[in-house]
């Protein structure tokens, strides 16, 4: 009996934290846009009995998922989001992976205080640290000014408002979720094992690519869902850094929400969005529980 | 018992022809401050089934690790085949190390991890899966081949770890406490296995262990260290019979050490007072000593007879108290308390039934013993 309390509390959790705004979120994307408050009907009316959820009911059609595949701003939108998820993922890895290493392979007395560092940023607002990019990137910027002011360009960069500060951005915000997961596996590397690698006639770099690599592999892929699944539907990082240019579903759907109140169309690319979203999801807990069986 | 080789008069350590296989000149290994490895100089020569002894962290892997590449003397010269190896990095050396920790590949097969190193030859690739079957039947293991190392036991670990640093045939083979892992039994298969194996490929071993009798059963010649020095290197029998110092003798099986003085008798007998009111002992020198000199005289539990009676042919006779009996089954060792307190432990086999035994607690008894079954030690 106290058994199945104890599983009952963390299913309880998902279906009051997750299922249920689910659905609610999944019976907008079904209804219709309405002037009214909320702006979509039908809504339950429990008050005409059966005749009500079977009223309800009737109502709900799948017209605004008809409508995401009609018109091609959509899956653009989602196509570019994977795209532009995609490189950032792989630009945190290639800045994330030398930076784990290091770490790794710092004296033990200083990685608490690397590792500190690595989480240090996320004490301030996301918010407030992406501003600051702004401030950092803009044509006016630090950046610019220090590039101008050393003579290595003429004319300022364009970075701000274009996809590359966003991939900044994200690489920014996500890097210590790419760096702790692969630091986690590169320390507990057993450093007798690139001996015995060397030992038997590899060279260093050799080592690094047959024995690093492979065993930092859980890692890498850990890190690389970590940072890829909040990118694609990733909204400030793309409105205040990616202007006009930067189509992410993650902003089509904020539009969708409170620039044109179209609740039902939104829920349906955030639906959508979900859905997309599985298949990594799905992919990512496969990974840990092969490392799980392994470790 | 030094006969690994199949071949009684293995000992080329003893013709000054022969050239060593390995030669540490004066090498001394420093970490910081600490000496690890103190001006240590040792012939090891090809085929020879060499064993580091030592207490822990007296530098037998730093040792290996020199032999292996691994760390750099601070001082003197390591020569591999006359060649000085100190530019030679592990990679291009022909020796392989077997792990303390086997170190296998943990996102390897079995066969992998023993390919492994056969890919970083220049072997054929068709003659890769030839050799990695060969070490698979050498080391037993041709049904877990396609195992990773998480899905095999202990002892199947420890010897595909064998079986990889065999497989790249190296002239000298570094074994790193290999066996400590192992409970008794499998230990003990295993020494003769590792023997087996030895004679078979005819490579060099260099063996680590901390445990004296698994050292007396598979080595050539012991190297008995202390602190990052070496204490004495022999023949396992010699160092049982002649160990060169207190060290030694306490460190190898069990020994009784008595203290005392020497007076030479010429001819290399030597008399030890060793307690007022009892006569001294009769014992061998290795060479004469001068009068009054401090020493010990050693000798094993084994070759000290008990009677009930004073015996007649004896030079050596003592009496004493039983004090203690260990019972081990084919032998029991007595503990017997001689008259100024000190203890002196004597064997003898089981040939009767317990129930009829000689001697029991508080028995006076005579412990006796020739002039040469023990040996005088003056350091
Ligand atoms: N890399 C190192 N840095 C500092 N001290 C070391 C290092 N390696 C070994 N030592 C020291 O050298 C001594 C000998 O170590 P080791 O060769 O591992 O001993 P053993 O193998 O005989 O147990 C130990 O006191 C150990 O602490
Ligand atoms: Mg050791």
């Amino acid at each position: 009996m106290r058994r199945k309390l104890l599983i009952a509390i963390p299913y309880f959790w998902l279906l009051v934290l997750f299922l249920v705004p689910f659905l609610i979120v999944l019976k907008i994307s079904l209804s219709d846009t309405a002037i009214a408050r909320p702006p979509y009907t039908p809504t339950l009316d429990l008050s005409l009995g059966w005749a009500g959820v079977k009223d309800f009911f009737s109502q709900l059609d799948m017209e605004n998922f008809t409508f995401l595949t009609e018109d091609a701003l959509y899956w653009k939108a989602y196509l570019s989001s994977l795209e532009i998820a995609l490189v950032a993922t792989l630009a945190t890895l290639i800045v994330g992976f030398p930076i784990a290493y290091g770490m790794a392979k710092a004296p033990s007395e200083w990685r608490p205080t690397l590792m500190m560092l690595i989480i240090l940023p996320f004490w301030t607002s996301f918010l407030i640290r992406i501003y600051a990019w702004i401030g950092i990137l803009s044509n006016e910027g630090y950046l610019n000014q220090i590039l101008l002011w050393s003579g290595i360009i003429d004319e300022p960069l364009k970075i701000i408002n274009t996809t590359m500060a966003v991939y900044i951005g994200i690489v920014y915000t996500y890097l210590p979720f790419m760096i702790l997961p692969i630091y986690a596996t590169l320390e507990k590397l057993d450093e007798s094992l690139l001996e015995a690698a060397e030992d038997l006639g590899c060279s260093r770099l050799s080592a690094f690519w047959l024995v690093t690599l492979p065993l930092a592999k859980p890692g890498i892929i850990a890190g690389c869902f970590l940072v890829f699944i909040p990118a694609i539907g990733e909204f400030v990082i793309p409105s205040l850094l990616g202007g006009s240019q930067t189509l992410m579903i993650g902003k089509v759907l904020w539009e969708e929400f409170f620039s044109n109140r179209d609740w039902p169309v939104a829920s349906a690319v955030a639906v959508i969005l979900l859905l997309i979203l599985v298949i990594p999801i799905i992919l990512f807990q496969r990974n840990e529980q092969k490392n799980r069986e392994e470790g | 018992m030094n006969d690994n080789n199949g071949n009684t008069d293995f000992a080329p350590w003893e013709d000054p022809a022969e050239k060593p296989l390995i030669e540490f000149r004066n090498v001394t290994k420093r970490f910081g401050d600490f000496t690890a490895i103190d001006d240590l100089s040792i012939n090891i020569y090809d085929k020879e089934f060499y064993a580091l002894l030592g207490p822990s962290g007296c530098g037998k892997t730093t040792l290996m690790r020199m032999l292996a590449g691994f760390e750099t003397p601070t001082e003197g010269q390591i020569l591999l085949d006359g060649q000085d190896m100190a530019a030679v990095p592990p990679n291009k050396r022909p020796t392989n190390m077997m792990f303390q920790s086997y170190a296998l590949f943990p996102h390897l097969s079995v066969a992998e991890n023993i390919a492994f190193g056969l890919k970083r030859s220049d072997m054929p690739k068709s003659e890769i899966a030839g050799r990695v079957d060969e070490m698979l039947r050498l080391t037993r293991l041709e049904q877990f081949g396609k195992r990773k190392p998480h899905q095999i036991s202990g002892g199947q670990r420890q010897r595909v770890a064998l079986a990889r640093s065999l497989a790249k045939a190296p002239k000298l083979l570094l074994l790193d406490e290999p066996l400590g892992a192992l409970d008794k039994k499998l230990r003990q298969d295993t020494q003769f296995e590792l023997m087996d194996i030895q004679e078979k490929t005819g490579t060099t071993f260099v063996i680590v262990t901390h445990d004296q009798e698994e050292a007396m059963t598979v080595a050539s010649r012991i190297a008995v260290m202390d602190a990052g020095r070496i204490i004495q290197v022999a023949t396992p029998d010699r160092l049982y019979e002649n160990p060169n110092s207190v060290y030694v003798a306490d460190f190898i099986g069990e020994i009784n050490l008595i203290e005392g003085k020497a007076e030479p008798l010429g001819d290399k007998l030597t008399e030890i007072h060793w307690a007022e009111g009892e006569a001294p002992i009769i014992g061998t020198a290795p060479a004469d000593l001068a009068k009054g000199t401090a020493c010990h005289f050693a000798i094993r539990p084994e070759k000290v007879a008990i009677s009930s009676e004073r015996p007649e042919t004896h030079a050596n006779a003592v009496q004493g108290q039983v004090h203690d009996i260990a019972y081990l089954g084919n032998i029991s060792t007595y503990h017997v308390k001689l008259k100024n307190g000190q203890i002196i432990k004597a064997q003898a086999a089981n040939n009767r039934r317990l129930s009829r035994r000689n001697f029991t607690w508080e028995d006076p008894v005579w412990l006796s013993w020739t002039d040469t079954a023990g040996v005088i030690l003056t350091q």
